[in-house]
């Protein structure tokens, strides 16, 4: 075999017995490791997963959606302005829609309530998600009281309950019919919450949103695009700010891992001091120490990522879904899809060997230029 | 700022980076300034400590250039949803003027830190560090180069806005817009195969000589500097087109993506490969007679001049391979 | 041959504790021979044999090895001549692992891991297969009588098996020179004398050795060719036999 090659291993040998000598050390420290590396990414996949999740909300999404805007705020759109929209080259459809939120105070959740054109759906009956489905305590053929507008409630039976396989996405959903809607809100007539648009070409989406505003100045157009483009910087953000408060905790293992490689207890020091004496190289102790930091950060980088992604696609991120998600009190028991993007495990490595690496350089290399007659005289 | 976790891997990663090579860099000067090596005095033999350090330090570096610049173009990649019009990441990196400087920067920095790394490898084996000076001053300019690697990232990323429209890869690199990226896909086809074939042939050759010889270094590394310029340039111009198998389509990126079997991973690793080990033998040849290299250096150089040779060798077979067997056809 | 001309060694150079611990000794010391070193507690004996063995640099004078084999790590006949005192630590290292054997008083042996873990350590980072590896430290343990220790943890063994342990050690290698520093200090007289008859076992294989030892048994041992003895730094005058 290859002398070098050899020479790796023999090394290798060595610095496996040297960390299980030590067991007690390096086990506190692969644990403390392993729980950093393991929050990371958690965090990491579970944001990612979430982006997932909205991208396939988006994708049901209509292309371009036209509010009108009343004093800066959002106010229903008169149906009429279908018409004109219509009209404009490359518009193939215009959908009026109608939804909005109702907050239920007994369960203080709070619902997506949207007019569904679906025939099936008798009068005063419903579609729900199996999140409301769950904090309600209702299922099919059962009642759900709605306060109208007055005040008084107005029950609908539920006549059907979406499959929980599209959980996040649907899970406070409530459809109703369209009369319903408006009678329950006493939504304006001739009004809708929004404008659905489709186009013949996506490609000529953005100079038709231009009409729209051009045509209807108290409109606002809003591309698909657009949504996801936000989305997916919320979540950048949120990840990114929570990763930036990791930031500390990372920096205080570096601490840890500086300390206890510094700290190199006087028998460690002895033991290269022994090294160097019987023809240990500088460059063979340098060697040992970074298969030790090898073995350690590459173990710790495998336990934590795996235990992140049992966590986050196995255990429903259970540790701090409260934190990330927040937008409901509805927690469906969502299982995220899992997937392994090689980009995101060559991310996390960076982001967790690295400060390792650059934390124990000076230590090894101050442990290993001990003075090989040192030994001579201890 | 975009706060992608990419983003915080990049920026931690190059301010880690930057502060080694500039501490490797004050170390450099100290050593430059006080080497004595006839001298058995305390701080000669301090210093003479500090070299390990330094070349742990260059070696992380270099790791660190290597797969940053894998990951920056992954991370631009990933972030083009943010731009209206940017579809992969040519179109993020044009979202503000430091993309592309930044990532010829990192280019830059990789071959220093490479062809520093080699030199060193050189210098170690002679008994009496033949080659310090040398090093040391070659290690001075990875110093700035660095730092300003890092303050272009920086602003680069400070600067990404999300919204900011772009122009996509589809637009930049396409025929009529001016500009580097747009000169480059606009290069005359028939000329620049011909240059592409021509340097790749001569490279070959010279490093076939290089090897079997010990000889004719200089115009080896230069050849295998112009080699990996005139296929960047190629890649883009043409090469490119065969993989995706569109008449339009130039970026040079998304041949990295799972779509197109991660081809760039073994087109640019070879390519930067035989690049730097190639121009490694040109840095070296200067010092071929010192007394204590004159056996390491012309076998070292020989080594590398074959590692060179072989690695241009599969980037070539690659190339062409996407060439002769894509069902694309360029029109005249 | 060892060559050793002019040499001092400094610690703390240009501070008020400077302290000169070797201060310009020459002397020679032939192949297959053995010398002893000599002197009160301080006298530079052990700073001294540091410098011949490649551990520590001299700060001035010369020290000038040939035929001990290292010369083939410079390119040069194996047998070549060789200064040693400018080299850097990388080659010192490489010369001190093919060409020394070290000794120490403290047997200086790594804890926690077993008698023939600590045989093979010191080649390691040659690169030599650790089967072979292994064969030859164990054929060692048996020519010193500890084979039947070999998978036991050095801390658990009398100090004359640790003396043998750190003996085995030193020849992995296959030195030409041994070194030994106070061989004696932590043996009854019956070990040192056993000591001594493992010491003329080396010399009729050839090895040259070198002992720093204040142990009337080690220094009027009829084997020594030579005697030096030192004080303050300084070789005593007429020391040589
Ligand atoms: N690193 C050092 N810094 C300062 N002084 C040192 C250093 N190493 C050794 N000395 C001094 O050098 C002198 C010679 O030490 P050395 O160990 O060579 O003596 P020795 O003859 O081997 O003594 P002993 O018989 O007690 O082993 C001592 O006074 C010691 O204090
Ligand atoms: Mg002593």
């Amino acid at each position: 075999m290859n002398r070098s090659l050899q020479r790796h291993l023999n090394i290798l040998d060595f610095a496996l017995s040297s960390l299980w000598r030590r067991k007690g050390k390096n086990l506190a420290l692969l644990a403390v490791y392993t729980l950093i590396i393991f929050i990371i990414a958690s965090i990491v996949f579970f944001t990612q997963a979430l982006k997932r999740e909205a991208d396939l909300v988006l994708q049901d999404a209509p292309d371009l959606v036209v509010q009108r805007m009343v004093a800066g705020r959002h106010d229903p759109i008169p149906v009429s302005y279908g018409t004109g929209i219509a009209a404009i080259r490359g518009v193939s459809e215009v959908t009026p829609r109608f939804w909005g939120y109702y907050y239920d105070p007994v369960t203080g959740a709070n619902f997506t309530l949207v007019a569904s054109d679906d025939q099936e759906l008798k009068p005063e009956a419903i579609s729900i998600g199996s999140g409301v489905a769950r904090t309600s305590r209702i299922s099919i053929g059962d009642f759900l009281p709605l306060k109208d507008i007055k005040g008084s409630p107005v029950l609908f039976s539920v006549q059907k309950i979406f499959p929980s396989s599209s959980e996040l996405v649907a899970a406070d959903l409530i459809q109703l019919r369209q009369e319903d809607f408006q009678r329950l809100f006493d939504f304006p007539a001739g009004r809708a919450t929004d404008l659905a648009v489709s186009a013949g070409n996506p490609a000529e989406l953005e100079t038709i949103a231009a009409k729209i505003v051009h045509d209807f100045p108290d409109t606002r157009p809003i591309l698909k695009s657009e949504m996801i483009r936000t989305y997916d910087s919320v979540f950048d953000w949120r990840s990114g700010m929570v990763l930036v408060v990791l930031a500390v905790a990372v920096l205080s293992f570096i601490i840890f891992a500086w300390d206890k490689a510094t700290g190199l207890s006087a028998e460690e020091k002895k033991e290269i001091g022994i090294l160097k004496s019987i023809g240990w190289e500088t460059t063979d102790v340098l060697l040992l120490k970074s298969w030790e930091g090898i073995v350690i950060s590459l173990s710790a980088f495998l336990f934590g990522v795996s235990l992140g992604y049992l966590h986050v696609f196995f255990f429903s991120a259970s540790l701090f879904e409260h934190a990330l998600k927040g937008w409901s009190v509805l927690y469906p028991e969502f299982k995220l899809t899992p997937v392994i993007d090689p980009y995101l495990i060559c991310l996390l490595f960076l982001l967790s060997v690295g400060p390792y690496v650059a934390a124990t350089v000076v230590p090894s290399w101050l442990a290993a230029t001990v003075d090989p007659d040192a030994a001579m005289r201890s | 700022m975009i706060m992608h976790p990419g983003v915080l891997a990049l920026f931690t990663g190059s301010l880690l980076t930057s502060a080694m090579i500039l501490y490797a860099g004050w170390y450099g000067v100290r050593i430059l300034r006080n080497w004595d090596l006839s001298s058995g005095s305390e701080l000669q033999l301090a210093l003479e400590k500090r070299t390990y350090l330094i070349s742990t330090l260059l070696t992380y570096a270099l790791g660190f250039e290597l797969i940053s610049l894998f990951l920056f173009v992954f991370t631009a990649d990933r972030l083009h949803l943010l731009f209206s019009g940017a579809m992969c990441a040519a179109g993020t990196l044009n979202a503000n003027g430091f993309g592309y400087p930044l990532l010829i920067l990192k280019l830059v920095n990789f071959l220093l830190a490479g062809i520093w790394l080699i030199v060193n490898h050189a210098d170690n084996q002679g008994y009496d560090y033949p080659l310090i000076r040398f090093k040391y001053l070659l290690l001075v300019p990875l110093v700035p180069w660095s730092l300003l690697e890092f303050s272009y990232l920086f602003a680069y990323f400070s600067g990404l806005h999300a919204d900011v429209i772009t122009s996509c890869c589809g637009s930049l690199f396409s025929l009529e817009r001016p500009g580097i990226a747009g000169d480059l896909a606009s290069l005359p086809v028939e000329p620049m195969r011909l240059a592409f074939f021509g340097t790749l042939a001569a490279t070959l050759v010279s490093g076939l000589y290089s090897w079997r010889s010990g000889k004719g270094c200089y115009p080896f590394a230069v050849l295998s500097l112009a080699t990996l310029l005139v296929s960047l340039a190629s890649l883009v111009s043409f090469i490119c087109l065969y993989i995706y198998q569109l008449p339009s389509h130039h970026c040079p990126f998304c041949i990295l993506q799972g779509e197109y079997h991660y081809l760039g991973y073994p087109i640019y690793a070879t390519l930067l490969g035989g690049a730097l080990a190639g121009m490694g033998t040109g840095f070296l040849h200067p010092w071929r007679r010192r007394g204590s290299l004159s056996r390491a250096i012309p076998r070292l150089q020989r080594r590398l001049a074959a590692t060179s040779v072989l690695l241009f060798a599969v980037f070539l077979a690659i190339a062409s391979y996407q060439m002769i067997f894509s069902p694309f056809r360029l029109g005249r | 041959m060892i060559e050793v001309i002019e040499v001092s060694k400094s610690f703390n150079v240009g501070k008020v504790n400077q302290f000169d611990a070797v201060s310009r000794v020459s002397c020679r010391i032939a192949p297959g021979e053995l010398t002893i070193l000599k002197g009160p507690s301080g006298s530079g004996k052990t700073t001294l044999m540091t410098l011949i063995g490649c551990m520590a640099r001299p700060s001035s004078g010369r020290i000038v090895l040939s035929g001990i084999g290292a010369g083939s790590l410079f390119g040069q006949q194996p047998d070549a001549e060789i200064e040693i005192t400018s080299l850097p630590e990388r080659f010192l290292t490489g010369i001190r692992r093919s060409a020394f054997g070290f000794i120490f008083q403290q047997f200086n042996l790594v804890r926690g891991i077993s008698v023939l873990e600590n045989v093979m350590l010191p080649a390691y980072p040659t690169g030599v297969n650790h089967k072979v590896l292994r064969e030859r430290a164990l054929t060692l343990l048996e020519t010193f009588n500890i084979a039947r220790h070999a998978s036991s943890q050095v801390g658990l063994l009398s100090g004359g098996e640790m003396q043998r342990v750190a003996i085995a050690r030193a020849l992995i290698n296959d030195p030409s020179v041994i070194i030994a520093d106070e061989p004696t200090a932590h043996l009854d007289s019956r070990l040192s004398r056993e000591f001594m008859a493992l010491i003329e076992g080396f010399k009729s294989a050839g090895k040259t050795v070198l002992i720093a030892s204040h142990d009337p048994i080690v220094f009027d041992s009829p084997l020594a060719d030579q005697v030096i003895e030192m004080r303050d730094g300084a070789l005593i005058d007429g020391s040589r036999p």
